[in-house]
């Protein structure tokens, strides 16, 4: 079973292909897309998309826009910005903006997939706390 | 140090230049003008001594001939009004003698008659000179040929300087004379009392040079008549010159003739004395041009002083700003060098880092390809995996050079601002506390409350305290530990201590803790720069670092950060390390 339902951004073709199959022989659901507005249109088709691996620097639509974008559509996506700027500051500032966390280019296939994880987690844990919410919302309803 | 020399000879040379110039335009004017005024005033005080010394001399001259025609009148109306057989009488004449002397006192000593032939025939007064043949006397010859004659002074029968006057009468167709004798002292009075300033006296001379009042040795009569007749002076009745006597000294003398020019009056003064008013006013004129040269000379050297001084001044500040506006210029150019480098790097490290993981991707790709079964029993399956990890390594080399590139361009925001020092290490605290917690280290605070600001950069004094934080964590990894954070005011400053109680540092390092690359740090974790660069932050906002440590107790970090102004912090940016 996929640890989670992973959407990998880039504009870097062979990058998105290459990491996409080495993601799918460890059991990993991913899908691709090449720039950001690709990115929300896959999100807005696909729900059950859990984690979003992008890269900041991408045509059309830069990684920080959107970031914004699925922030304000789909809250609970986490969102992991991938770097090649290898600056920390570039990281601070996309989880400043609702990132789940940050990862620098050339990055370790293991540590990704412990952040995914990590992630995934995180937004599970996060609708649960809301499904719970909104049960005791339910039943504390007045009659 | 040749250009300081060759610009104080300049300034030397400037000097020099501006002093000239000023004691010329102001001591050349007032020297031309005095020397005018003084050249203008000696000529004018040269015509009136000039002037006054004639008017005595004619004044006198004319004194001495009313003298000498009052007596040739008294003894004239005496002849004219008696009879010649009256005055042969030499009783009559004793009476008329008397007479006279009654009338004019001692002007007369004596008078008598004398015939044609020379014979006193009648004689009125002191000496017995009756009956006395003057007939080869030069007065007599005189005498005989004028109607009134006045002889030379002469000292003639009596031994004693005398004169005689004469009135000549007929009498039965033959001449005959009245004489008389002028007291010489009573003549001499006339010139003797004349005296001019303390030099100036009068005398009387003949043609021949012969003193015709009381001689004085301060004269050499033959000399000046010399000079008198050279100078034709004796046919002018009055005229004034110099002259230079024989002892060397100059005399201003005076002449007027007497007696239709048988006698010459001489008035004469020292040059010296008669212009001694002439002489001091000029030395005082000369004294004051002196003073007021010397007042100007040295009012000019010291206004010109002053001047270079300032010019030299304003100079240096010239150049201390050119210098400090090259040093602006310089740090502008190398910030926008450093800046362009930073994008560069940042540019180059996305071009790298994108292919670059590429690379591993598909390296990574490959390996997990070998990890099946087909592959396994391949050949050379080691060395394929070898040269995937090779790849794998290299490219994660090539992140770490890209990585530190940017941390080499990196720029560390240095501007200036209000900072309160207190929030500033909260924030501190805040950032490290999950190190510290990982470290088992306690941060503990000891903030003096209403501190006042400061003014430094804010990225720069984060940096100083971090790494004085991690330095103490790090120094108290094995062990833990508690590290206290204290700030208070001492006088117009702001200590900031950071307090560990973790192993402390060996004498032997203390003292080169702050020197750059010096380290104790295990290789490969410490670069031996977090120290210095602290140090170089805190000395150049004008405060001071210092560290104390004792083996086994702990380690202390003093920072005194001057309560500066704005201006007074130099706003050049530091280089993260």
């Amino acid at each position: 079973m996929s640890i989670a339902k992973i959407l990998l951004v880039d504009d870097e073709k062979p990058f998105v292909e290459t990491m996409m199959k080495r993601l799918k022989k460890r059991d990993v659901d991913v899908a691709p897309a090449y720039d950001g507005q690709e990115a929300l249109e896959c999100l807005g088709q696909d729900s059950t998309i859990e984690v979003v691996i992008m890269d900041i620097k991408m045509p059309v639509m830069g990684g920080m826009e959107a970031l914004k974008a699925i922030k304000s559509k789909h809250p609970l996506v986490e969102v992991i910005m991938l770097t090649g700027h290898a600056t920390v500051e570039t990281g601070i500032d996309g989880m400043r903006m609702g990132a789940f966390d940050y990862l620098m280019k050339p990055c370790d296939m293991e540590q990704l997939i412990v952040k995914v994880e990590e992630a995934a987690k995180h937004k599970r844990q996060h609708e649960q706390k809301i499904m719970e919410a909104r049960v005791k919302a339910i039943t504390l309803r007045r009659p | 140090m040749e250009e300081k020399k060759s610009s104080s000879r300049d300034y030397r040379s400037l000097l020099k230049k501006v002093v000239f110039v000023i004691i010329i335009t102001a001591i050349t004017p007032t020297v031309v003008v005095s020397m005018f005024i003084l050249n203008e005033f000696r000529a004018s005080y040269q015509a009136k001594v000039y002037d006054h010394m004639e008017l005595l001399a004619r004044k006198h001259k004319k004194n001495i001939d009313m003298f000498l025609s009052e007596k040739l009148m008294d003894i004239g109306w005496l002849a004219r009004s008696n009879r010649f057989e009256e005055l042969s009488n030499s009783v009559f004449l004793n009476q008329k003698f008397v007479e006279l002397q009654r009338a004019f006192e001692r002007t007369f000593v004596d008078i008598g008659v004398v015939d044609h032939e020379g014979r006193q025939i009648a004689y009125a007064g002191p000496y017995d000179l009756f009956g006395v043949k003057y007939s080869d006397t030069d007065w007599f010859k005189g005498a005989m040929t004028k109607p009134y004659f006045i002889s030379d002074v002469f000292k003639g029968l009596r031994g004693a300087p005398h004169f005689i006057i004469t009135v000549r009468h007929e009498h039965q167709g033959k001449p005959w004379i009245l004489r008389a004798t002028i007291d010489f002292g009573e003549f001499n009075n006339l010139v003797e009392y004349l005296r001019i300033g303390k030099s100036g006296f009068a005398f009387i001379l003949n043609k021949n040079g012969d003193f015709q009042t009381e001689p004085t040795s301060d004269v050499n009569p033959d000399e000046l008549v010399k000079v008198l007749k050279g100078d034709n002076a004796l046919n002018r009745p009055s005229s004034i010159f110099r002259h230079k006597n024989q002892e060397g000294k100059e005399v201003l003398y005076a002449i007027t003739t007497l007696k239709n020019g048988e006698w010459i009056m001489v008035l004469q003064q020292d040059v010296d004395d008669a212009f001694a008013e002439l002489n001091n006013a000029q030395k005082i004129a000369l004294l004051i041009i002196l003073i007021g040269s010397l007042g100007s000379i040295a009012t000019a050297f010291i206004v010109s002083n002053q001047l270079i001084k300032r010019i030299s001044m304003a100079d240096e500040e010239k150049q201390t700003a050119d210098k400090e506006k090259e040093i602006m210029s310089q740090q502008v150019i190398e910030t926008g060098k450093l800046a362009s480098i930073g994008e560069l790097a940042s540019g180059i490290a996305h071009e790298i880092n994108n292919p670059v993981a590429i690379m591993i991707e598909e390296a990574g790709w490959i390996e997990d390809l070998l990890e099946e079964e087909e592959f396994k029993e391949g050949e050379n399956l080691e060395e394929f995996c070898r040269a995937l990890k090779q790849i794998n390594t290299q490219g994660k080399r090539c992140k770490e050079i890209t990585h530190k590139l940017l941390s080499f361009a990196r720029k560390t925001d240095s501007r200036i601002a209000e900072i309160s020092i207190n929030a500033l290490l909260e924030e501190i605290i805040y950032l490290s506390s999950q190190r510290a917690k990982y470290g088992n280290t306690e941060v503990r605070t000891q903030l003096e409350k209403n501190l006042p600001p400061v003014f430094a950069s804010e990225t720069e004094m984060q940096q100083v305290f971090m790494n004085l934080i991690n330095n103490a964590i790090d120094a108290m990894e094995k062990t833990g530990g508690i590290i206290t954070l204290t700030s208070k005011r001492v006088g117009d400053n702001i200590l900031v201590i950071v307090a560990d109680n973790g192993p402390g540092i060996a004498d032997a390092n203390l003292s080169r803790i702050f020197d750059p690359f010096y380290t104790t740090k295990p290789v490969g974790k410490g670069t031996g720069l977090g120290l210095s660069i602290c140090y170089g932050i805190v000395k150049k906002i004008g405060g001071d670092i210092q560290a104390h440590s004792v083996k086994g107790e702990g380690t202390t970090f003093e920072i005194l950060i001057p309560q500066n102004t704005e201006a007074d912090v130099p706003a050049v940016g530091m280089k993260g390390d």
